[in-house]
């Protein structure tokens, strides 16, 4: 299988009051396609810096990253906007969903940017609501759902656009056991049935387990650890 | 702007109170501006349709107003002898010696008022056709009696239809209530000029002539003739309407400065309410906002819809502010004239300049209001902005 | 005093809104006074009626004229100390836009009934002898570099025809709402010169101004004297000068009722910008407040900090609003033609008005956002997220 994304020799800095703190270091990464890949460290390590690069919502200091033949890093504001909506599903640990919208709403916000049709977006809004099991709550708002059903509302949203890549940024911190299980079952199968290639962050060594393979981040440098 | 409206509504109607609160203020100040502008305007209507645009009134020059203009009886004769007087069938000059006065009447609500007394000749009909009487009759010349304009009897209580007026040493009769439809003259009372000028000892000397032209078109050749009379130097014709007019200015001029001023003062409040408003919602929608952006929806769209918010918070406020300030219309002031010293009644008057002034107002307040905190919104940066969760 | 620095620090946690509602406020106080100040201005001429003077008038309107021989029954009247007139004269000074009081007075008498012009002995000497001088009041010099000794040319109206006049005294205006900007020459000469042109006008007084030894008197004098002239053909009116002016005020009232209204409504446009801050800050540490209460301070405690900030900020934008006020009045005086308002001063009251208002502001803004904090129970405020 080919690598879908390329980290080479990325390094992240932040400059606060003209001193320079350095998050990331000379990190080098291959992901291939289809892969599901765990990321773990403790806080302070990195890894949703290098999660927040390879999503493209921020920049490398040093290095490349290459996506699916596209360098990113090179890209400007405008084209990573656009190249985010046709290549990267997001999935947060606080579920980040717009609280005026309605489910359906929440879902079809990625595909507004796309040409498709009404009829076209209703298609794909309910095929993805469908794969997460909640088509009986699609008019319901946020606040009337409970946090497994708001991640999982979140996840059809990442799904929508069928992007190749999705990212995930501790999914199930928020959530109690029964609906961490639920998500993390719902991940693996967009994994093996629809083969996404998934990349996530993660503390919890349970839903790390779900993963072919897990990687540990320490203080910004990368550790070689296989599964 | 791809991102959909109904965000934009939905986030509108969300933090409902402070959203609330914002429009009401914005609506004030609409309210106070299109207020203003309806006051000034409706002195202006009043005092512009009264007098026509075909009649010539004359005043001596110095003169401020009519009270304080004197032509003698010697000069009357002069401006008789003039080309482009109308003339009745008869053969009698459309011309009026008037000699305007004021009187001192009390107001509804206490307190005393001026009021205009006009003197009027046989040709007022001919010479101002829009006045008609509504109640009672037109008084007879050669008596002691008096009509008054609509205005005045709702305010002033001893000038009803029936009351006796007590001055210059004699009781007149309110025989008849006249009106113009709106004009300046509905605050004046009238009577025979030769009664008046009996009355109060003036001889023949009135305050101003007024005559008609017997074509509008000839009011040039009229001036010119006039000025090249030397007798006449001491005066000056205008057309009736135009004097007017001019009565008008320094009050809705005043009106309209001050108005203005305040407005513009409140207007940054209101404005600096919306502002405070809009960075408080960017502040709350933070994460949503980069949320947003790592969905894709780019810089402008956030720009955009944040503005547009603020768009709709103060154009609700405008419709709201405008709507209130058109039952205005329904009022009507009166006030002292600066510039004839005397009562004058109009009404508040909307236009449509009035209405699309106040609405750009409105959404000029919400641009300037809206764009800074816009702009915040648009610039965050997207890791800062979901961290801040 | 840890209080005081929670308040101070609280408040300037998110300083552009605060500044923001600060900058609202001043605006706001600014407007106020502006128009407060306009409509004391209205009033001034009430303010600048002495006690000790009557108005006599023709009672149908002021532009009919009194006899002068009304004046030795006038005088004769018990607690009448002396009795001047004058009449207003108009016309025009240079050109129509030049506002400014022309009056034709008793010379020999009017200084000593309006004895808050000052004028130096010499001046006014020099006024009596000479017919056709005047006396100007100190803001008509500075505004027209007049001094003694120039001549100003009036062309009358009412009294048609140009007339010269020769500056023979400046003067002072005793109070601050003296109107300084009158000009006044001898009634003798305009009489002179009408017994010559229009003699059917000579004698005519515009009115009396009787001075009184007691105030308390004033209904009864007026009475009486209104009673001697009852029935003949000029009658008269006579009031206090207040009530006179008064009634002058009295028919611009709609405006100035306009006026005051519009000053309500932006204290109350004042109180929702200040408000609106309050609940938004409010809303914000709905967490943090539960938080506190935890830690032991009560509802009371939480009420003086939301109380404290409301009125810092109050006062602040006020105290900024009122100092902006002195230059934007001044300026706005700039504007308008001097005659209008002769006197264009920030009273008193309008300050007193303006610090009582931010006060009232601050505690009305404050007090539902302190509901808010007293209400919410400690559980629901530390899970808010707002």
């Amino acid at each position: 299988m080919a690598d879908i994304i390329q980290v080479k020799n990325v390094s992240k800095s932040y400059w606060r009051d003209s001193i320079e703190t350095s998050v990331l270091h000379d990190i080098s990464l291959d992901i291939k396609e289809g892969e599901f890949m765990a990321l773990m460290g403790p806080s302070g390590s990195g890894k949703t810096t290098l999660l927040n690069l390879i999503s493209g919502i921020d920049k490398p200091t040093r290095g490349e990253i290459i996506i699916n033949g596209t360098d990113i890093s090179r890209l400007n504001e405008s084209s990573l906007a656009k190249w985010r909506s046709n290549n990267i599903g997001f999935v947060f640990q606080f579920y980040n969903l717009i609280p005026v919208l309605t489910a359906f709403e929440n879902v079809e916000l990625p595909i507004l940017l796309t040409k498709l049709s009404k009829a076209e977006r209703k298609q794909h809004v309910e095929t993805a609501l469908n794969i997460v099991g909640l088509n009986d709550r699609m008019d319901h708002y946020p606040k009337q759902l409970s946090g497994g059903q708001e991640q999982r509302v979140a996840i059809a949203r990442a799904i929508v656009t069928d992007p190749v890549i999705l990212v995930a940024d501790e999914p199930t911190g928020d959530l109690d056991r029964n609906s961490a299980g639920e998500i993390l079952i719902l991940m693996e199968r967009l994994n093996q049935e629809f083969n996404k290639t998934i990349l996530m962050v993660t503390h919890d060594p349970h839903a790390a387990s779900k993963a072919h393979v897990i990687r540990h981040l320490e203080k910004g440098d990368l550790i070689q650890e296989t599964v | 702007m791809k991102i959909p409206l109904k965000y934009i509504l939905r986030n509108f109607m969300a933090r409902k109170l402070t959203t609330f609160i914002t429009i009401a203020g914005i609506a004030l100040v609409v309210f106070v501006f299109t207020a203003v502008l309806m006051m000034a305007f409706g002195i202006q209507k009043t005092l512009v349709s009264t007098g026509s645009a075909d009649n010539v009134m004359i005043t001596r020059k110095a003169a401020n107003a009519e009270i304080s203009s004197i032509i003698g009886p010697d000069i009357q004769n002069v401006i008789r002898t003039l080309p482009h007087i109308a003339k009745e069938p008869d053969g009698n000059l459309v011309i009026s010696d008037e000699p305007v006065v004021i009187v001192n009447l009390e107001k509804q609500g206490g307190g005393v008022s001026n009021i205009t007394v006009r003197g009027v000749s046989p040709e007022i009909n001919q010479l101002r056709p829009q006045v008609k009487i509504i109640q009672g009759r037109m008084f007879t010349w050669g008596l002691r009696e008096l009509i008054v304009g609509d205005a005045i009897v709702k305010r002033f209580p001893g000038a009803q239809l029936g009351s006796y007026i007590k001055f210059a040493g004699g009781n007149w009769k309110i025989v008849g209530i006249f009106t113009t439809n709106g004009s300046g003259f509905d605050s004046e009372i009238w009577g025979d000029a030769l009664q008046l000028l009996s009355a109060f000892n003036r001889g023949s000397t009135v305050s101003t002539v007024t005559l008609k032209l017997d074509n509008p078109e000839n009011y040039d050749a009229f001036k010119k003739a006039f000025n090249l009379d030397l007798r006449l130097q001491q005066y000056e014709p205008i057309i009736e309407q135009k004097y007017f007019a001019q009565q008008s200015e320094m009050l809705s001029t005043f009106i309209r400065v001050l108005g203005i001023f305040i407005t513009i003062i409140f207007s940054l409040g209101a404005t600096i309410g919306a502002t405070i408003t809009m960075y408080s919602a960017v502040a709350n929608r933070t994460v949503e906002i980069g949320t947003l952006r790592s969905l894709g929806f780019n810089r402008r769209s956030i720009l955009s819809a944040f503005l547009l918010e603020s768009l709709f918070i103060t154009l609700a406020g405008g419709v709201i502010g405008i709507f209130l300030a058109s039952f205005l219309q329904f009022f009507s002031i009166s006030t002292l004239n600066f510039s004839s010293f005397s009562e004058l009644a109009f009404s508040f008057a909307l236009s449509p300049a009035i209405i699309v002034s106040s609405l750009v107002f409105a959404i000029i307040m919400g641009f300037v209001g809206g764009f800074l905190p816009s702009v915040r919104a648009a610039r965050m940066n997207i890791v800062t902005a979901l961290r801040a969760g | 005093m840890k209080i005081l620095k929670l308040i101070f620090k609280n408040s300037f946690r998110h300083k552009l809104r605060t500044t923001l509602t600060i900058f609202g406020i001043s605006i706001a106080v600014i407007a106020f006074g502006l128009l407060r100040t306009v409509v004391t201005a209205w009033y001034s001429s009430v303010k600048a009626a002495s006690a000790n003077r009557l108005i006599v008038r023709q009672s149908v309107s002021f532009i009919f004229p009194l006899p002068y021989s009304y004046r030795e029954k006038i005088a004769q009247v018990p607690g009448v100390k002396e009795v001047t007139f004058a009449n207003w004269f108009g016309g025009t000074y240079i050109d129509k836009n030049n506002f400014f009081a022309r009056l034709a007075v008793d010379a020999d008498t009017y200084f000593e009934v309006y004895n808050e012009f000052v004028l130096p002995k010499d001046q006014l000497d020099t006024f009596k002898k000479e017919r056709n001088s005047c006396v100007i009041g100190a803001d008509i010099a500075k505004k027209y570099h007049l001094k003694l000794g120039d001549v100003m040319t009036l062309d009358g109206d009412i009294y048609p025809g140009r007339w010269e006049f020769v500056v023979r005294g400046i003067y002072q205006p005793k109070f601050k709402s003296t109107d300084a900007m009158q000009m006044l020459f001898h009634w003798s000469y305009l009489d002179e010169t009408m017994k010559q042109e229009m003699p059917g006008r000579a004698g005519d007084v515009g009115w009396f101004v009787v001075l009184i030894n007691d105030p308390a008197q004033s209904a009864s004098i007026s009475n009486q004297i209104d009673g001697i002239f009852n029935n003949s053909t000029a009658e008269t009116k006579t009031e206090t000068e207040a009530a006179f002016q008064q009634g002058f005020i009295q028919s611009s009232s709609a405006i100035i009722t306009s006026m005051n209204f519009i000053s309500f409504v932006i204290i109350g446009i004042i109180m929702l910008v200040l408000g609106n801050t309050m609940i938004m800050s409010a809303r914000e540490r709905t967490r943090e407040y539960a938080v506190l209460k935890t830690l032991g301070f009560s509802g009371k405690h939480l009420a003086g900090i939301i109380l404290g900030e409301s009125l810092l900020i109050s006062f602040l934008g006020g105290g900024i609003g009122l100092l902006l006020t002195f230059p934007i009045v001044s300026g706005f005086s700039q504007f308008i033609p001097k005659g209008i308002f002769p006197v264009f001063e920030i009273e008193p009251i309008t300050i007193i008005f303006s610090c009582g208002s931010a006060i009232l502001i601050g505690i009305v803004a404050a007090l539902f956002p302190i509901q808010r904090a007293l209400t919410t129970k400690i559980v629901d405020g530390i899970r808010f997220s707002g």
